[in-house]
């Protein structure tokens, strides 16, 4: 593999890789601001994504790209009720900082 | 180097500094923006993967319905994001430890792999959107009709959690009409009776 022959699966791995680790270390980084924390998490997804992708066209296997619309599916619903609840949680307790929330705690 | 190489370095470093961006930057309305950037960027490396459909469906369904939600939530929530980034240096280490050490492993598995240098298979013939139409539909119909369960939950979810009933609504509460008694509802009053002619 060079890297500036035609690009290879390796190189979207590594893509992947890469944004992974960045949206991994995100998450620690802003973990304190839930909003940031869930766009976070989408980046990963979107790693996952890219992956999933990149077997489906050098595998040649079609089955790959279903599973990214299912995760988009599932991604889109996670997000839509992670921020119903994020607001439910500033209504209530007027505040997203996590260190805020020990009240399961008891 | 060909083309396809260079719009691939293009995309990927553009998509690495906009996740940067999203991870390190101040305000949260501007993480919202970089991540619009790295979801547009992204449905370019997949037009290069030959994902038309999913390429137009992340630009579609993230760009225009899920980032627009996460723009509405920031703004609409009045949060003083200062105090949360606090003790962002603090975190720096660890957050850079547990990023370096994910990289690594998944580095040392795709060094290791032996699928990862093959070149590209010719692209299959036929239009993306209609092969994965078939595959979803028959292959994959079960499945989807979870997917479409599983919106209708984040749906009737997403509003449960939010609703705040109207205080001026006039709906009826079957359990109170059900407990109601006689004597609440009806009041018999002694009434002197009136004669004629007085």
């Amino acid at each position: 593999m060079s890297l500036l022959s035609a690009p290879t699966l390796a190189h979207y791995l590594v893509l992947g890789a890469i944004l992974f680790a960045i949206s991994m270390a995100g998450i620690f980084l802003n973990r304190r601001n839930v909003i940031i924390v869930l766009m976070a998490i989408e980046l990963m997804l979107l790693a996952v994504n890219l992956n999933f992708i990149a077997f489906s066209r050098y595998l040649g296997d079609m089955s790959g790209q279903v599973f990214v619309f299912f995760i988009l599916t599932v991604a889109a619903a996670e997000s839509a009720i992670g921020l119903a609840i994020l607001v439910l949680l500033f209504r209530n307790a007027g505040s997203i900082d996590v260190e805020d929330l020990g009240k399961l705690k008891g | 180097m060909n083309f396809q190489t260079f719009i691939f370095y293009v995309f990927a470093a553009i998509l690495i500094f906009a996740a940067l961006r999203v991870v390190t930057t101040r305000n949260p309305v501007h993480a919202a923006l970089w991540l619009v950037l790295c979801f547009f960027t992204a449905a370019g490396i997949w037009l290069l993967l030959q994902a038309e459909f999913l390429a137009i469906v992340l630009v579609l369904v993230y760009v225009g319905a899920v980032m627009v939600l996460f723009l509405f939530v920031v703004m609409m929530l009045d949060v003083n994001f200062d105090s949360l980034r606090s003790k962002f240096r603090s975190y720096v280490p660890v957050g850079a430890t547990v990023g370096a050490l994910v990289l690594l492993e998944m580095a040392l598995v795709v060094i290791g792999s032996s699928v990862a240098g093959d070149a590209a298979p010719p692209a299959p013939v036929g239009r993306n959107t209609k092969a994965l139409g078939r595959l979803i539909y028959v292959d994959y119909v079960y499945a989807f009709e979870i997917a479409a369960v599983v919106l209708l939950v984040a749906i009737i979810a997403a509003i449960a959690l939010t609703h705040r009933g109207r205080r001026e609504s006039k709906y009826q509460d079957p359990g109170r009409q059900v407990k109601v008694r006689r004597q609440d509802r009806v009041r018999l009053l002694d009434l002197p009776a009136e004669t004629k002619g007085e």
